[in-house]
């Protein structure tokens, strides 16, 4: 494509005055471009996986063997805990709102995001939430150890971490709340005419859902544990049955978050699977109308299953009831959504590609999560996998191979359209293989713990539990030098590498393939023609 | 999972294995069907596409309503087994089960039996860090305690829990009873030991409740109604003294 790229050249000639800025600070800091603050966030994202990673090598080694070798209990729940908050509110959501920032306006037409500074402020307040929230790591009492859930009363017995913490999560909320109102009115006002909304890519569709129940549920979580800061430093009783308060009442409101907060971090990942499918079965997505529909309807439900986090605190049993079969009923929606990925790579013409070899990976592990999440609405079952390993596989299964596959398989998806270069796919296939092998050595046997009566959240455990932690910890270590590929493939394609077209993919369809390879720093400036719409909007 | 030793516990098994069982044949299903397709339809086989296949309400409601169905027979029995877990009325002996960072506490109510249960010493001597002491060599090694709940077999054992600081779960897998024990309030489990299930089954507690979560754990000790018997009239505090008239 050296011609194009030779005219691109010259377009950009003129428009020089609004490339990237030169300097850091300027470049950067200052950021407004959405390309721009996407690749801040996508970094960072990076940067708290390895972080996050790092942590559950800790938590791994410990499990490798019983007896206690390496930490202390307290810094073993420390390890936990941070472990998933830097993993949920540092990696996956930022990667997620990462991805929207690149995507979105490519795939809508739109020249940037609609509110761009506040994009740039969105971005900006995370470095300084989760370097409070590392910083706790060294404070006298060490940092909340118990779980990310936060629960009282455990939690209040924290030292002064606790604030800490408690105004980190603030600021993520904060974060997270603008980038929402960003995505939200980007993909309401900014589309180019011609692209209605039921002719978005389902990247767009996810991803609006995922705004919408961000706004809806982080004020929640945000009140929560302003509630524990004033339990804990104004005398206040929310949550303390002393005062009358309630220690069950937090966890409805967390779970009124956290479950929500679950589809918060799968949602935009059905939105990329969506995207790569098609893309390599060179076919459309089967049954896109119905995909948005069921989307919706999961957004919905989230709304009404959060007390099944919590079918042992004694509920009545017309709590448990409601709670489990709303709970079941999210199968509905997710069978119809997995449905429609096979029935588009039914009667395709399949190639495999690294970020097709990510999506079919998600399919496969993704529906295993889907069925332990099955068998954990069944109450009384649930009486006896709660809390256990089985649910720690359960939830690692949808968010590593579910989540952090799609995150991966999209990068490797949009990476040379980003880039204008092609990676390595060997580099990019083996780091797919080891990754899909060795996830499943680290988690599935952890199904087998759980169902044999292992608590989580335990630093050290009974000699019967002995080979499958080892299996795991092997798994887990394995997982983790696999991922050093991932940072590497990406730098070398951002180096450098053989020249990508700009419909790198012989089979994709949508706006953000009719820009040139690498992308313009502003593009769409004008809206894209009907002609280009209607190729893109062969879902 | 274990098939446990209670009335109830045997159910709950067998509800569990069948919606295993049911996820499994959807899985054959879903799977089979997905690496056929992989298989089949790979351009290197010089697949051709059908770009006309692109929704089928036929279809699509078909995989809406089955699966519908399916749930609705998979609900029908767990919430039945719900129903009946959640009664515990006629109970014959009720403890009052009382967790603290990190032991239990059981009192039987109507007999003024209290006492402690803490992690047994050659555990706790092996768990603490680089204390040398090989786990495998401590029976039971973090499964033992000093004094296990003892209950009787074949009787309805109601357990009152709750805690005296913050959240802890009380779970013994082959009663296939778990319940939060939570500070300010009472949550009600029940189990009925199996006649012929004499012995010591063991547990932990399940809510992650500070630095010595792990290191909790629950025995629970079936004695025969007889033996259970002989020993609480052995536990039992010796009458206090009547008072003699004071002359």
């Amino acid at each position: 494509m050296a011609h194009s790229t030779h005219a691109d050249h010259a377009a950009h000639a003129d428009r020089d005055h609004h490339g990237p800025a030169r300097g850091f600070i300027r470049r950067w800091v200052m950021a407004t471009n959405h390309k721009d603050i996407g690749t801040m966030y996508l970094v960072f994202a990076c940067v708290m996986f390895f972080i996050g990673g790092a942590m559950a090598m800790v938590i791994r080694a410990e499990l490798f063997k019983p007896g206690l070798q390496f930490v202390d209990p307290q810094f073993f729940n420390s390890m936990t805990t941070a472990h998933a908050l830097f993993m949920i509110f540092g990696g996956v959501m930022p990667a997620w709102v990462g991805l929207a920032n690149w995507m979105i306006p490519m795939q809508v037409g739109a020249p940037d995001m609609a509110l761009p500074r506040m994009n740039n402020f969105s971005f900006w307040i995370l470095p300084f939430a989760f370097v409070l929230l590392l910083s706790t790591l060294f404070v006298p009492g060490g940092s909340p150890a118990g779980g990310w859930t936060l629960y009282p009363p455990l939690t209040v017995q924290g030292g002064s971490s606790l604030p800490m913490a408690i105004f980190a999560i603030h600021m993520m909320g904060i974060s997270s709340i603008m980038g929402a109102i960003n995505v939200i009115v980007t993909l309401m006002n900014m589309r180019a005419p011609g692209v209605t909304l039921l002719r978005m890519p389902l990247f767009c569709w996810t991803w609006l859902i995922t705004a919408y129940l961000l706004i809806l549920v982080m004020p929640v979580l945000a009140g929560a544990v302003t509630m524990l800061l004033t339990d804990h430093f104004f005398g206040t009783t929310f949550f303390s049955a002393t005062g009358g308060g309630d220690p069950v009442l937090y966890q409805h409101i967390f779970w009124f978050f956290g479950h929500p907060e679950v589809y918060i971090l799968i949602l935009p990942a059905f939105g990329v699977v969506s995207e790569i499918i098609p893309t390599f079965s060179r076919k459309p997505l089967f049954g896109y109308e119905s995909m948005v529909y069921a989307t919706a309807s999961i957004g919905f439900l989230s709304f009404i299953v959060w007390a099944h986090h919590m079918f042992t605190v004694g509920m009545p049993l017309a709590g448990e009831l409601f709670f489990m079969l709303t709970t079941m009923l999210i199968a509905v929606p997710t069978g119809v959504k997995v449905f429609n990925w096979s029935t588009t790579m039914w009667k395709g013409s399949i190639t495999f590609e690294p970020p097709m070899l990510f999506a079919i990976a998600f399919l496969f592990l993704f529906t295993i999560g889907g069925f332990s999440g099955l068998m954990l609405a069944i109450v009384p079952a649930d009486f006896q996998y709660h809390d256990t390993y089985f649910v720690v596989a359960h939830f690692h299964y949808v968010l590593v191979p579910g989540a952090v596959f799609a995150i991966m398989g999209g990068v490797y998806y949009w990476l040379p359209k980003w880039t204008g270069h092609m990676y390595n796919m060997k580099l990019a296939r083996t780091h797919f293989w080891l990754s899909a092998i060795f996830v499943n050595v680290l988690f599935f046997p952890q199904h087998f713990l759980g169902l044999a009566g292992m608590p989580r959240r335990i630093p050290d455990y009974s000699t019967q539990f002995a080979e499958w932690n080892m299996v795991s910890s092997i798994g887990g270590f394995g997982f983790g030098l696999s991922q050093l590929l991932f940072p590497i493939a990406i730098w070398q394609c951002v180096k450098g590498g053989e020249k990508a077209a700009a419909r790198v993919w012989e089979g994709a369809h949508g706006l953000e393939w009719e820009l040139p390879s690498p992308a313009p720093y502003h593009t769409w400036e004008s809206p894209p023609s009907m002609a280009a719409i209607n190729r893109g909007a062969e879902h | 999972m274990p098939t446990g030793v209670t009335t109830m516990s045997g159910e709950i098994y067998h509800l569990h294995m069948l919606i295993f069982w049911v996820c499994v044949v959807i899985g054959i299903f879903v799977f089979g069907w997905m690496i056929l397709s992989l298989v089949k339809f790979r351009k290197s086989q010089g697949a051709v596409p059908d770009t006309k296949l692109l929704h089928s309400n036929k279809a699509e409601l078909l995989w809406t309503i089955i699966p519908v169905f399916i749930l609705v027979a998979m609900a029908v029995p767990a919430t039945k087994r719900l129903i009946e877990i959640e009664d515990g009325r006629n109970a014959e002996l009720t403890i009052k089960v009382t967790g603290y960072q990190w032991k239990w506490q059981y009192e039987y109510l109507d007999n003024g039996v209290s006492y402690f249960s803490t992690l047994a010493r050659d555990s706790d001597a092996a768990r603490q860090l680089d204390s040398g002491i090989d786990p495998n060599t401590v029976p039971n090694y973090l499964l033992n305690v000093d004094n296990p709940l003892v209950v009787p077999v074949g009787r309805k054992v109601r357990l009152l829990v709750t805690s005296q600081d913050v959240i802890h779960a009380w779970w013994v897998p082959q009663l296939a009873v778990k319940k939060d024990a939570i500070p300010g309030m009472f949550n009600e489990i029940w189990f009925q030991i199996r006649p012929d299930k004499v012995g010591l089954y063991r547990g932990q507690c399940a809510e992650l409740c500070g630095r010595d979560h792990g290191f909790m754990p629950i025995v629970v000790d079936a004695k025969s109604p007889e033996e259970f018997d002989a020993w609480l009239a052995s536990k039992r505090p010796a009458p206090a003294p009547t008072a003699v008239a004071a002359n």
